[in-house]
């Protein structure tokens, strides 16, 4: 492999983890913070690519798509914590898992019935839509290349709200002693309210910025949702921090192991997984006590 | 003048097992009390009935003219209890600044007496150690942080549960002057320790408690002026 197509690789190992970060940032902190396992996750990844596919048709706009698509996410999680979620607290895991199931079946009813089940293709932003030669026979995608940039803008601004604003200390100080913060004068279930909501809409960013690389397909959430599991398992559940790191080392393992070692390369991310389990049970940078 | 906390015919339990046996208490406005009693008497689960954390409480709790029985612990707070509680509750991931700050809430009545300097000069070793992370805190820098940080809701009355346990005795008296300084801004207290003669100087009334019941309610002097009492209730 010469340096260039190492460097296309490289390239595409991280795009592929960050857009992996968006969504397990958002299912870690759901299941960080709120102590709910939601299966949903996928859902609602496969759901803002539908949404971007949708509302960019309608207005012609890949950006409306994105924020209206966003912000739909978000209302929706307020919704859902409102009326599903909240019970679900300190309830067991089946309880959880069999609600959260649920929501999968009727988010894909849903989408059913507002997009049909074909599959789609979304084009990016006009003046992200070109190619840069790399060598004659060469090129890399600009959107591509954006993903990244984008990814690590919101990466940014979830890692400031979450170690520099006092919102992010409550929440920190929340997964830590919860009675406390309550004794505090915290409003508990307002602050899990809108940590859902963003995990949702985190979720469906995730969607909505991979929809013009890949296709729209109603199935779509299914691999996201294992994947982003086992980033959040890796990385330590509810350490944002480790959810980065987890899935960037997901999208290498994932990138590299198709070229070095095609034939095991499906297993290899289960096999970092254990070995990283055997080396740190509560993930890299999970919390011991948890 | 009517009381700032008024508490009527309380009982608590734990599942089926009564703790509160009908408490009956009231403390005014910038009123220090003290709350002993022998282990296992209820001190704790009093001051967690009073901050809402007791589920299965019945009586009546009025804190600034309002029922406050049954309601959620935040809105407790937020109508001016603060709790230090026993293990003091420190957010160990969260630096001593960030402690205080997450904290910060002006009062009930807009007023923001407590603010980061003020903590700061009243505790200048938070100051020194406002990057530490709070798992690297001695005993006593937890206890001055968790005070601290009730300070910082500009309540009307603090719990205090376990002032000085496990303290060194210098580090308890640097507790007890702040409690003094505490008292000297017309915040309401009721403290629980086991040291009562330090007690004794800064609270206007001790209230004993046994077997979840009030057995005394008046000035420290005249529980010192007891000693059979002070014995039977204290084992001192
Ligand atoms: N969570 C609980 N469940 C059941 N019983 C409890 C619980 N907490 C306390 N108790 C019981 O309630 C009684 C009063 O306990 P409490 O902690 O209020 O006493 P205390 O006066 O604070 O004692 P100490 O001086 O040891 O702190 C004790 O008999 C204790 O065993
Ligand atoms: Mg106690």
């Amino acid at each position: 492999m010469d340096l260039v197509t190492f460097g296309v690789q490289l390239l595409n190992a991280i795009q592929y983890g960050m857009v992996l970060f968006l969504v397990a940032s958002g299912l870690t902190l759901v299941f960080g913070i709120l102590g709910v396992i939601n299966l949903a996750h996928g859902a609602f990844y496969m759901f803002g690519a539908y949404l971007a596919y949708w509302i960019a048709a309608y207005t012609g706009s890949f950006w409306i798509a994105m924020v209206a698509g966003v912000a739909i996410a978000f209302v929706v999680g307020l919704v859902l914590e409102n009326v599903f979620i909240r019970r679900l607290y300190g309830r067991d895991h089946l309880v959880q898992v069999l609600l959260s199931f649920g929501l999968i079946l009727v988010i894909d009813e849903a989408r059913e019935i507002l997009f049909g089940k074909d599959v789609h293709s979304v084009a990016p932003p006009a003046w992200l839509s070109g190619s840069i030669q790399l060598t004659d026979n060469l090129s890399y995608p600009v959107y591509r290349l954006a993903i990244c940039g984008f990814c690590l803008i919101v990466a940014a601004l979830i890692f400031f709200v979450i170690t520099r604003t006092k919102i992010g200390m409550i929440v920190r100080a929340g997964a830590e002693n919860r009675e406390m913060t309550r004794v505090l004068g915290i409003k508990f279930d307002v602050v899990n309210r809108y940590v859902f909501a963003v995990g949702i809409a985190l979720a469906a960013l995730g969607g909505i910025v991979i929809a013009p690389i890949s296709t729209v397909f109603p199935g779509m959430g299914d691999g996201m949702l294992i994947l982003s599991f086992v980033v959040v398992v890796l990385g330590g559940i509810g350490s944002v921090a480790g959810a980065a790191v987890g899935a960037l080392l997901i999208g290498l393992t994932d990138t590299f192991g198709k070229v070095f070692f095609p034939s095991v390369s499906s297993i290899l991310i289960y096999v970092l997984m254990a070995a990283v389990l055997l080396w740190r049970p509560n993930g890299i940078l999970g919390r011991r006590e948890v | 003048m009517s009381a700032l906390l008024a508490v009527a015919h309380l009982e608590a339990f734990y599942g089926a097992s009564q703790i509160l046996h009908g408490i009956d208490l009231a403390v005014a406005r910038g009123e220090q009390v003290a709350l002993i009693g022998r282990n296992g008497m209820g001190k704790t689960t009093l001051l967690r009935s009073l901050m809402g954390l007791v589920a299965d409480c019945r009586g009546e709790i009025d804190f600034a003219g309002r029922n406050v029985r049954g309601a959620a612990p935040e809105d407790i707070a937020r109508a001016g209890i603060a709790l230090v509680p026993e293990g003091r509750g420190i957010f160990g991931s969260l630096t001593v600044e960030e402690n205080l700050t997450m904290a910060a809430r002006p009062g009930r009545d807009g007023r923001q007496a407590w603010t980061l300097t003020r903590i700061y000069e009243l505790f200048p070793r938070l100051h020194q150690r406002r990057g530490n992370g709070g798992h690297q805190l001695s005993g006593g820098e937890q206890q001055m942080l968790t005070i601290s940080r009730a300070l910082m809701t500009n309540p009307d009355l603090i719990l205090i549960d376990e002032a000085t346990e496990g303290l060194a005795p210098l580090v308890a008296q640097d507790i007890w002057r702040t409690l003094g300084v505490i008292g000297g801004e017309g915040i309401a207290t009721i403290v629980v320790d086991k040291d009562f003669r330090s007690l004794a100087k800064i609270t206007h009334r001790a209230i004993v408690l046994s077997k979840g019941t009030v057995v005394f309610n008046g000035a420290p002097a005249d529980l010192m002026a007891q000693p059979e009492l002070l014995e039977r209730h204290l084992g001192v």
